[in-house]
């Protein structure tokens, strides 16, 4: 059970402050509040993976899955963020939404593996860098990261166009990956170089068990 | 920043350190936040922790009169232990101060609530 329904979920979400000037090196593309209703309402009510959990949020930008799943009652969040710009915004949106359970680490997310948060946390959420642009497969680094930070599933976006390629890679490492829905990512004009006013993208919502690793 | 979240900071990213464990905690500004008390969390929690960063971050809390010294057994049997832990370990907000690295003496610092653990390209 969750204990908001998604649309009030999706209410308070929109209340969540995003990037002043989004940077184009780290694809910070901020996640839609529908979006990350969506998927945290899924993550409680399907699997029972956020009430009373210890979440972790991979490269958490301004806050947006962080504080969908403190909402939906994680006990106790951290957020990972490279930029200082991003997670000053993470620490506000905390502050004014009275989110006593979530911290926010500057970091290098993919300096965490094999350090002291090695299976940590029950749950891992990210909307990670979809690695297109100077950073090809940024995406997979995230992701096996988050796989060594979980003991219980890592939930991640994924192009579409990738999906054959990480079911491989995931069943290589051992969990048990499933696409939950596919979603039409809706990515605002937020940068220069985008020609048209917006633009959707085919994304995949994926869920990873990683309870037998 | 939280204690819970200090537990589990270390220096290890940087070139040369062996173990970077524990950093050197100092607290300049707190805070302290109130947080919905549970148990089972602190009891799934413990296992994760190291006790002597516990301790030692409760020496810096001023709160080590709260915290024994070494990890007793059967934690889960006392309540008060368990919420004094919830206190200390995620109740107090560190608003201002730093870490140190006890291998290389860098220092990370906490400002307006944020660890920076970030190195420079040339530490890693």
């Amino acid at each position: 059970m969750a204990r908001l329904k998604m649309k009030k979920l999706e209410e308070y979400l929109q209340c969540v402050d995003h990037f002043e000037q989004p940077k184009i090196l780290l694809e910070q593309y901020p996640t839609p509040p529908h979006i990350a209703a969506c998927m945290t309402h899924h993550m409680q009510a399907q699997h029972d993976d956020i009430d009373g959990k210890f979440v972790a949020d991979l490269g958490c930008g301004c806050g947006m899955l962080s504080i969908g799943a403190a909402l939906l009652g994680a006990q106790l969040t951290v957020g990972f963020e490279l930029d200082d710009a991003a997670l000053n915004i993470y620490r506000q949106n905390v502050i004014d939404m009275e989110l006593p359970g979530v911290d926010g680490v500057r970091v290098n997310v993919l300096h965490l593996a094999g350090s002291k948060w090695d299976n940590v946390f029950d749950t891992v959420l990210m909307n990670p860098p979809f690695g297109t642009k100077h950073n090809a497969g940024m995406d997979m680094r995230f992701l096996d990261v988050g796989m060594r930070l979980a003991t219980g599933a890592v939930y991640s976006l994924h192009k579409t166009s990738t999906r054959t390629y990480i079911q491989k890679k995931s069943k290589e490492w051992g969990a048990r990956g499933n696409v939950v829905a596919e979603l039409r990512y809706n990515i605002d004009a937020s940068y220069k170089f985008h020609k048209q006013k917006s633009k959707d993208i085919e994304v995949d919502f994926w869920r990873f068990d990683v309870s037998d690793l | 920043m939280k204690l819970s979240t200090y537990n589990f900071l270390t220096s290890m990213a940087i070139k040369g350190v062996k173990v970077g464990y524990p950093l050197k905690l100092t607290i300049s500004k707190k805070d302290v936040v109130e947080s919905e008390f549970n148990p089972v969390f602190i009891e799934r929690l413990l296992p994760k922790l190291d006790w002597s960063a516990v301790y030692g971050a409760a020496q810096v809390a001023e709160l080590a009169e709260d915290i024994p010294a070494t990890q007793p057994e059967n934690i889960s049997d006392d309540e008060q232990l368990l919420q004094r832990l919830h206190h200390l370990l995620f109740e107090i907000d560190v608003l201002e101060g730093q870490m140190e690295c006890p291998e290389t003496g860098r220092i990370f610092p906490i400002t307006d609530g944020i660890p920076n653990m970030l190195l420079n390209e040339d530490e890693v």
